[in-house]
């Protein structure tokens, strides 16, 4: 079964016709809660990314020898034993970007992103076949926060990846900042996605 | 290898080897990153110490003074600093959850004339491009070389002499706030200190 997959196709999948953000609408609490910049959306992008792939990893390691009616708990627990690692080695070696996500290192471990390919992907796959499904996801998801906290940055803020486009005192749209503009933001990125990828892909 | 069954022996047996493994791994991890995690922590109020206080050579955070207050949940810590060993300067941790979104912790620098020196802001959760912009020198400068005493700490909506983040009063005013109460205890520990030196 496995062999059959298209690994260029897995990959890609992730990122443009099932990207977990502007297409399956996954893991919303993440990314309308950090993508106030740039710089958030890419540091949760990563740490999320991490903890998909160790989790996707480990799932298709164990997925035999973990009976069907506990694989739930069981994928919850190596996911929340991730992020628990993620969260302490941020703190330990990149304090500044620990500060910036703050409570949202804890909430990776209920992102429904990670619990859903654990689930739909490597629980019925080898394991090369979940790690790129991992990576492809995950980098969806990358570029999915960044956009829209580059987006938000740019409006909201005047700056992307804190280099200033307009003067300190200029009027921007602060309402992109608050927690209304990701939603503003989301609704129209995600039509802007669907209506590029949906020309290219045909 | 075929799928196990779930039977209630199979359950309990996986789920316990899964749990016993991740709790090795956290315990290997936590015992890892103790040590950088309290260095990354000392680090910071280092960085901030250089930064508030005049030129100083001992080092404040060996003889730091801890008092703890009711009011608040954290106890502010008091930092002296030495050139050649006469008194340069004091820095002041200080906090205040009147924040728009909860605590607001800073530090400030005074000579012992009781100016301010400099304030950095060590930790806080306000609305970045609104209330975040507390940490940026703009806002921050104004309080430089003020003192207290004739100095209103209190932003100039409620009478004072502070200028306040545009859409951001509130985060001024915890701000404003807790320099008031590092100022109170710099004030404090100067009678005490003079009355042990008389």
């Amino acid at each position: 079964m496995a062999n059959t997959i298209n690994q260029k196709q897995n990959f890609l999948k992730g990122i443009i016709k099932e990207n977990p953000t502007f297409v399956m609408l996954l893991g919303m609490c993440p990314t309308l809660g950090v993508t106030t910049s740039a710089f958030n959306g890419l540091g949760m992008g990563v740490a999320t990314l991490f903890v998909l792939l160790m989790s996707n990893i480990v799932v298709s390691l164990v997925k035999n020898q973990i009976p069907d009616k506990v694989r739930i708990p069981a994928f919850i627990i190596i996911i929340a034993s991730f992020v628990t690692v993620v969260e302490m080695v941020l703190e330990a070696f990149i304090p500044f970007l620990y500060e910036q996500l703050g409570i949202f290192i804890p909430l990776i471990v209920v992102n429904c992103i990670i619990l859903g390919r654990a689930e739909a992907f490597a629980s019925k796959n080898d394991v090369l076949s979940s790690v790129i499904d991992a990576l492809g996801m995950g980098i969806g998801f990358v570029i999915a926060l960044t956009i829209l906290g580059a987006t938000r940055e740019i409006l909201g803020n005047g700056s992307i990846f804190d280099f200033r486009i307009v003067p300190e005192n200029a009027n921007t749209f602060i309402i992109f900042i608050l927690p209304p503009g990701a939603f503003i933001a989301l609704a129209f990125l995600t039509v802007l996605f669907n209506k590029v990828t949906s020309k290219i892909v045909g | 290898m075929s799928k196990k069954e779930s039977t209630f022996i199979n359950m309990v047996v996986s789920l316990l080897i899964i749990t016993l493994i991740s709790g090795f791994l956290l315990g290997y991890v936590n015992d890892l990153t103790i040590k950088p995690k309290a260095r990354a922590r000392l680090q910071k109020k280092v960085d901030a110490l250089k930064i508030v206080l005049p030129k100083f050579d001992n080092n404040p955070v060996e003889n730091v003074k801890k008092i703890k207050l009711d009011k608040f949940k954290d106890s502010i810590e008091i930092y002296t600093a030495y050139l050649s060993n006469s008194k340069v300067g004091v820095a002041i941790t200080s906090s205040s959850e009147k924040g728009f979104n909860g605590l607001v912790k800073l530090m400030v620098g005074f000579k012992l004339n009781g100016n301010i020196q400099k304030i950095q802001i060590l930790d806080q959760k306000e609305t970045p491009g609104l209330g975040a912009k507390m940490k940026g020198d703009k806002f921050l400068k104004q309080f430089n070389g003020k003192n207290p005493s004739t100095y209103k700490l209190k932003v100039k909506k409620d009478g004072g002499d502070i200028d306040a983040l545009t859409g951001a009063t509130i985060s001024s005013r915890a701000v404003a706030e807790s320099v008031q109460l590092a100022y109170d205890e710099f004030v404090k520990t100067k009678k005490s200190t003079k009355t042990t030196e008389n």
